[in-house]
């Protein structure tokens, strides 16, 4: 990494297991900021599950995570935070205008009274994924792509400098995904830093300037044209580590810790 | 009934079942929401332990005492609940259904064991399965109206994060929200709206207070106050219906009453809301399809026209059934339909295309082509595969979609089938 760059995320040694079959094998990477980074990975790599990791939502095994070198805890009004459009029931009784205004919480009082500001902050965010026509919108009247660009404003509405989101571009359509893309670009240039789950793997390339490469362990970490190698790739979707899954599966049958207890991996 | 408003103890428990049902129904809505409306169930049964071991350790009915045990009690069968879920094989569902059986089960086992104790005053606690408003007391209401009073209290300062943990738990997980405090207080709040409802309900149909009155509400509105709302007036509005019968038959239970008249209202939302209502849906329906016989006919008209490119000549309704398999019943009604909209005009013994008919049948043939052009081009369809798709899509394209499609296809003149795409001169 070169010396100008500053360190956004550091993810050390983290070993997941979801339910208790292992999931994230001792992940271990740096991101710098300022970048459009993706996360790519066949089906059941883990992406998801890195990124809940990242934001605190599941505890993992072994290992840390560090944003702009401290924890999560510490910097959540820094971090946006993006869940995968299917993990909410989008028949609640609720509007546009109210979802959005979720993002401004953090920020506003006690039990999250919002006031004059948070309210044009969120237009504002609304006008920015060009949906401020829909503000009073009942939310289980959008198309796909209107949802995720209702999640994406609830995000932008956040103000943050790190954003997670999980398949932004999962169920819309072409001139969306356009949309969604510049929204992304255009908060890159911003200086936002910006870790995106992605499943396709030929707009990868043309998306992102920084690549995560998973599938169960780490495959590689780097700059989109250094990770998008053809033997990288084979080594993410191609050649299964049959020992890896097996062990994983032992893992799981026998109950057995992936961890033993009392290893301490944080030296402080 | 004109003792009934002269009885002042009847007005002070005709209030408070009213009170503790709206408290109950405006909790609920979150139950509902999370979709842990079973679980809400398992809670409401569950309590019945707690207010026998409750009775048997105080001697007493206070239901200060009798309400402790059905908290205690139902949150055990939360917690147990929660423990089948993470530290067994069992799913959400089974451990819902063992909960509520084993601990009501319990319950039933021990009121049984107390009433043939031979305790004087135990009479009553059986009143607690079923309800019974007319046997409260004066002290009683007030502790379970207080209750209900706190509770709806609690919802409305507590609103906006219980209505985020609701919707999108880990976003709101995310932004450092405290949501395992939330879930607490919203978990303990339905307990507590069960244990407040026991005499006046009864611990077996509790569950439906808590549930309908927001599954009903929902039917109207999109806007969760409103839903909440409305959840409070319908809960009000039975509740108020069965203490009344209560005290006009005392013999007869409360809950089953309350619930009878919730359950009215709840069929009488699904049938008739508007929108989401079975009747405005059969509505639309119906609307759909007779739109689509009357473009169907219309249709027709192009298609014997088109031969000799004269649409106008009037046409029996057997020159249409020639050509296209309309029941005679539905022809000579959709044929009526389009005279009274002035599509169709009767000429002798037929009727023929007036011209806004012409234009619409022109603009539905076209669409129809549009479509089996875009599923050609677009979807890689054999022209012989495309024709059955667009009798279905034609009739649903609008005419923001229609400039759409002609755009992305480049304004074609012809279809699949080397037929003429029609416009008006």
């Amino acid at each position: 990494m070169k010396k100008e760059e500053k360190i956004a995320l550091e993810a050390h040694n983290l070993t997941v297991s979801y339910g208790a079959r292992p999931v994230l094998w001792d992940v271990d990477f740096e991101l710098p900021e300022k970048k459009l980074i993706g996360v790519i990975g066949p089906n059941g790599s883990g992406k998801t599950t890195l990124l809940k990791t990242i934001m605190g939502l599941i505890e993992p095994l072994s290992g840390y995570v560090e944003i702009y070198n401290q924890n999560m805890d510490d910097v959540r009004n820094r971090v946006s935070y993006v869940p995968q459009r299917e993990s909410v029931d989008w028949d609640f009784p609720a509007s546009v205008l109210d979802v959005v205004m979720m993002g401004r919480y953090t920020k506003s009082g006690l039990f999250g009274r919002a006031g004059k500001d948070d309210r044009k902050m969120a237009m504002n965010a609304l006008e920015q994924v060009g949906m401020a026509g829909f503000s009073n919108r009942q939310i289980s009247k959008l198309s796909g792509g209107q949802q995720q660009r209702v999640f994406l404003a609830r995000s932008l509405a956040q103000q943050a400098d790190f954003y997670l989101m999980d398949e932004p571009f999962a169920g819309v359509d072409a001139a969306s995904e356009r949309a969604i893309l510049d929204i992304l670009t255009g908060m890159r240039d911003k200086g936002k830093t910006l870790l995106i789950v992605h499943h396709d793997l030929h707009t990868a390339a043309e998306f992102f300037d920084y690549i995560i490469l998973l599938n169960t362990r780490l495959v590689a970490a780097g700059p989109t044209s250094e990770v998008l190698t053809t033997e990288n790739l084979q080594l993410a979707y191609g050649a299964q580590l049959t020992v890896l899954s097996q062990v994983a599966d032992l893992v799981k049958e026998k109950d057995f810790p992936v961890r033993e207890k009392g290893l301490k991996d944080r030296q402080q | 009934m004109s003792n009934f408003w002269n009885d002042p103890n009847a007005i002070i428990v005709l209030l408070g079942t009213v009170l503790l049902s709206m408290g109950a129904a405006v909790v609920g809505n979150f139950t509902f929401l999370r979709k842990r409306a079973l679980v809400g169930d398992a809670v409401a049964h569950s309590v019945l332990p707690g207010i026998c071991v409750a009775f048997l350790i105080s001697g007493s009915k206070d239901p200060i005492w009798l309400m402790l045990g059905a908290v205690i009690a139902g949150w055990i069968s939360l917690l147990v609940m929660d423990f089948i879920i993470r530290k067994t094989r069992l799913k959400a569902d089974t451990a819902t259904g063992l909960v509520l059986s084993v601990f009501f089960g319990l319950g039933i086992f021990m009121l049984t064991s107390i009433q043939h104790s031979g305790n004087a005053s135990q009479t009553g606690l059986d009143k607690f399965l079923f309800g019974n408003a007319a046997s409260m007391m004066e002290r009683d209401v007030y502790i379970f109206a207080g209750t209900a009073v706190i509770l709806l209290i609690l919802t409305l300062v507590f609103y906006r994060p219980f209505r985020l943990v609701s919707f999108n738990r880990e976003f709101a997980e995310s932004i450092g929200m405290p949501v395992w405090f939330y879930e607490f207080l919203l978990s303990t709040m339905t307990v507590l709206a069960v244990a407040s409802g026991i005499q006046a309900v009864g611990v077996v149909l509790m569950a439906a207070l808590l549930i309908t009155p927001a599954a009903a509400g929902r039917y109207w509105t999109d806007k969760l106050p409103i839903m909440m709302l409305l959840s409070a007036l319908f809960a009000g509005i039975s509740a108020w219906g069965g203490t009344w019968v209560s005290f006009a038959v005392p013999s007869m239970p409360t809950g089953p009453w309350i619930i009878m008249f919730l359950s009215i209202i709840a069929i009488t939302s699904i049938l008739i809301a508007p929108q989401r209502g079975i009747v405005a849906r059969n509505r639309l329906r119906r609307r759909n399809e007779s739109k689509i016989l009357r473009e169907n006919i219309l249709k027709t008209f192009y298609y014997l026209g088109q031969a000799n490119r004269d649409f106008k000549i009037p046409r029996t309704a057997q020159d249409l059934l020639e050509i296209r398999g309309f029941s005679v019943k539905e022809l000579q009604l959709g044929l009526r339909l389009e005279s009274k909209i002035g599509n169709l005009v009767r000429n002798g013994n037929g009727w023929a295309l007036s011209d806004e008919g012409l234009a619409e049948s022109f603009r539905i043939v076209r669409l129809h082509r549009l479509w089996e052009m875009y599923l050609n081009k677009r979807l890689h369809l054999k022209p012989d595969h495309v024709h059955q798709g667009a009798e279905a899509i034609e009739h649903v394209i609008t005419p923001e979609l229609e400039k759409l499609l002609e755009e992305e296809l480049g304004h074609p003149t012809l279809d699949p089938h080397q037929s003429e795409i029609p416009y008006l001169p």
